[in-house]
């Protein structure tokens, strides 16, 4: 190991030890707030519970309470509020019943369910894992399309003028378009084309994805400063081989960093497109969830597609971490 | 050309024009014009440049900054465009001649490529030029044996000194022969005991590779310890002031700098780039 890697490694390592605790601690205190922020949200159901179970809650009106102050009711309640954190369809759930609803909805599906994994073989369609891989093939598939149109793009864009000046701006102003209005018009008008299921969201989610990947490539393609660029010069070699041989490596990092918002972004595309078609997948997941007033269904499939988008976010950045180190630029 | 021709020697370089036919020249300025259109109106970068550099000199230009040593070595090298004038390069036009790959460059930073070895860097001009792999390995043992890299290969430019990312990149330059070394301040960067080095050794490299050689810098030792040529230049407008010929041995050990033909030069040298002020 040279000196450099011992220094790194060790860093590394000491950065595990102390990083921990106040990771910890941050992650901590979220969870407290929560739990806090779970009494005064479900107030009015928990009093109105409580009322009918027989206990004295002060006003004793519900359109009194209706009309006061959450804080307000919490105070004047204090010994009403024990279902709080057990209601079944509260407004806000606490985060334990968010897990139970995950391990519910998962493991308990699939291993005990008459459609789960365990007695029918495949993945219940009823269980959170089929939506989410539903919501993950369109993601990839859409993170592929729009990371390749991203790089042909910013080559293009690097190349010609006439794109940098044509394409850029278009490519801008596809962007301030709210992707909720315009997906369901992407899904209308390939599904009258004869384009449906998965290729309709995976359009939506290359559509998110391909701006922050032409952004930072065209930058990572012009880094090359012109020292470089003369160097090539003096090697009389053509655009093609200025583009493989510098260009190219030049912009893997910008790549990288790109790529890690694309991905995140491919999986809003893809949940986004889910709305509207119901489906499957953890958009329809959590629309369904709202029209039955299913709180718990709703946070569970948020937290899974938050899971979901940490994964491949971590997926990404070992990648990087590999395609550096061997282009010796780890650090 | 106000300048008169200090010791005009028929062999050597000279700006009187007859004078050194007998020679083989490799590159021939004639009342060479640069001048950059700016905002702030035109900016002559290069007035009347008339120079000879015949085959196997070691050239260098010396000058304040701005007085266009840098962009006649860039003109030469087909980076920059001449506004007047002719200059040819091994009797080609510069740019024909950097189609040709007449000429290696060395820049003032390494600008080695970070993703590459430093055995890779030099392969770099050999895979553009379309060498086979075996010849590419050969080649790149060769000069880095010249530089005294050998057993480095391996390393990645962050692994080097500055001193040894310069010597890779003169490497570079000297991996795919061409007989022309333009070199733009490479050892500008480096500390004066590294420069000093570096120094001998480009000195027993052009011994060894009897190549022709424009150097610029803005040292006098460096200048008069290295070439057997030295153009003094001044700037707005950047010109010619002095061509000095140096009556130094070829061999040169590092306390030359000490005798007094050395300094003799030097005083030149420093009179040159101070008459060019008082102008």
């Amino acid at each position: 190991m040279t000196e450099a890697a011992a220094v790194t490694s060790a860093r590394a390592a000491s950065g595990t030890r102390w990083g921990l605790p106040p990771v910890l601690a941050v992650v901590l205190a979220l969870i407290g707030l929560w739990y806090l922020a779970v009494v005064p949200m479900n107030v009015q159901e928990v009093l109105t519970r409580a009322e009918r179970a027989g206990v004295t809650v002060q006003p004793e009106s519900a359109v009194a309470r209706r009309d006061m102050g959450t804080w307000a009711l919490v105070a004047g309640n204090p010994h009403a509020l024990g279902e709080s954190w057990s209601l079944d369809r509260p407004r806000l759930p606490a985060p334990h019943q968010v897990v139970a609803e995950l391990y519910k909805s998962t493991w308990v599906e699939e291993t005990r369910g008459r459609r789960g994994l365990v007695n029918s073989g495949s993945l219940s369609n009823r269980g959170l894992l089929h939506h989410a891989l539903v919501t993950l093939n369109a993601t990839l598939v859409g993170f592929l399309i729009g990371t390749g149109l991203g790089i042909l793009l910013a080559v293009g864009i690097v190349h010609s003028r006439v794109m940098d000046m044509s394409v850029m701006p278009w490519a801008i102003v596809s962007q301030t378009i709210p992707i909720v209005a315009l997906a369901p018009m992407i899904i209308v008008v390939l599904y009258s084309v004869g384009v449906q299921g998965l290729l309709p969201k995976a359009v939506i989610s290359a559509y998110l994805s391909f701006f922050p990947v032409v952004v930072g490539m065209v930058k990572g393609l012009r880094s090359p400063d012109a020292m470089q660029m003369d160097l090539m010069r003096t090697y009389n070699a053509s655009p093609g081989t200025v583009l493989a041989k510098l260009r190219l490596p030049a912009s893997v990092p910008y790549l990288f960093a790109s790529l890690k918002i694309a991905v995140a972004a491919s999986l809003v595309g893809a949940i986004v497109g889910e709305l509207p078609v119901q489906k499957g997948g953890l958009g329809a997941r959590m629309l369904a969830g709202s029209y039955y007033g299913q709180t718990v269904q709703i946070w569970s499939a948020l937290f899974l597609a938050a899971a979901l988008a940490a994964l491949l976010v971590w997926a990404i950045s070992a990648v990087e971490r590999r395609a550096l180190q061997r282009m010796g630029m780890g650090a | 050309m106000s300048i008169p021709a200090p010791q005009a020697d028929p062999k050597v370089i000279s700006m009187d024009r007859p004078a050194k036919a007998a020679a083989e020249i490799v590159i021939r300025a004639d009342h060479l014009d640069l001048t950059f259109e700016t905002n702030d109106g035109p900016v002559h970068a290069l007035r009347d440049i008339t120079l000879d550099i015949p085959k196997g000199a070691f050239v260098s230009f010396i000058g304040p900054s701005g007085c266009g040593k840098t962009t006649f070595l860039r003109c030469i090298a087909a980076l920059e465009q001449p506004t007047g004038g002719s200059l040819t390069v091994n009797g080609m036009t510069p740019d024909a001649a950097r189609r040709a790959r007449a000429y290696g460059y060395v820049f003032q930073a390494a600008g080695l490529y970070p993703w590459r070895s430093i055995g890779r860097n030099i392969a770099l001009p050999l895979e553009i030029m379309g060498f086979s792999r075996a010849e590419q390995k050969e080649r790149i043992a060769r000069v880095l044996d010249l530089v005294d890299l050998g057993g480095f290969e391996k390393k990645f430019p962050w692994q080097l000194s500055g001193g040894m990312q310069q010597r890779a990149s003169i490497a570079r330059a000297l991996a795919f022969d061409a007989d022309l070394l333009l070199m733009d301040e490479p050892f500008g960067a480096l500390d004066e005991i590294v420069r000093d080095r570096l120094n001998e050794e480009v000195l027993r490299l052009w011994a060894r590779t009897q190549k022709t050689i424009g150097f610029v810098t803005h040292s006098i030792p460096e200048a008069v310890y290295l070439s057997t040529h030295i153009v003094v230049m001044s700037p707005r407008p950047g010109r010619i002031t002095d061509v000095i010929e140096s009556p130094l041995p070829a061999e040169r050990p590092l306390d030359i700098r000490d005798t007094p033909e050395f300094i003799e030069i030097a005083h030149r040298v420093r009179e040159g780039l101070r008459a060019g002020y008082e102008e």
